[in-house]
């Protein structure tokens, strides 16, 4: 499920995986500007992403958690309030 | 998920969560370092450079059943994400044939969507079951 990740003096970020660039592809044509609306019912967008977990740093992929039900939860800092 | 890096989520678990939380967070905690993952989730926040609080709710196909998202302020309520997922799963588990009304927590009543129900959901249900 998690890969536990490599450390070095780099800071990674996660990202995308692959199937998010078929923007271009077929559908109708995006207008310059417009923001793709998450909506309910649509595959949620796969991603990569470093993080800890448990004493060890590791790599997470949201499309190894098919299978069970997943809670992606994002806020706004760490040491912030609430 | 937030924009900072799996090490400050160490020190941040190392220094204060895990006086909160028996044995720290159970859960990864993730970086998103470059706002990436919060741009195609729609919950970046441009200006600010930070995440706001998205809470999406993935069910086993990999399909999004909910979000919710919070301006920094005000945190998230987490009985109503279990009562989600627990109404979600109930619905997936019965295909379909069972919805949860207004108010619906496990144990309490559910409606078998079907011609029979049109118009007489008055008859099963009243606004008093919406509240706990």
């Amino acid at each position: 499920m998690t890969e536990e990740a490599d450390v070095g003096c780099a800071r990674p970020t996660g990202g995308p995986v692959a199937e998010a660039s078929n923007e271009t592809s077929e559908g109708s044509p995006k207008i310059k500007g417009e923001r793709a609306m998450i909506t309910v019912g649509q595959k949620a967008p796969d991603f990569m992403a470093p993080g800890y977990e448990q004493g060890k740093f590791v790599n997470v992929k949201l499309s190894d958690y098919l299978g069970k039900w997943v809670v992606l939860c994002f806020y706004p800092g760490d040491f912030t309030f609430v | 998920m937030s924009i900072d890096s799996m090490f400050v989520h160490k020190m941040w678990v190392d220094d204060e969560l895990s006086k909160m939380v028996e044995g720290g967070v159970p859960f990864p905690m993730l970086s998103d370092a470059s706002g990436a993952v919060g741009r195609i989730y729609g919950i970046y926040d441009e200006a600010a450079g930070v995440e706001t609080r998205g809470r999406f709710l993935i069910d086993p196909d990999g399909v999004i059943q909910g979000f919710e998202v919070l301006s920094p302020p005000v945190g998230r309520n987490v009985d109503e994400t279990l009562r989600q997922i627990q109404a979600f799963q109930l619905v997936r588990e019965t295909d379909g044939t069972e919805a949860t009304p207004s108010g619906w927590r496990p144990g309490k009543k559910t409606l078998k969507p079907g011609i029979d129900l049109v118009g007489k959901v008055w008859k099963e249900w009243e606004t008093s079951m919406a509240f706990d």
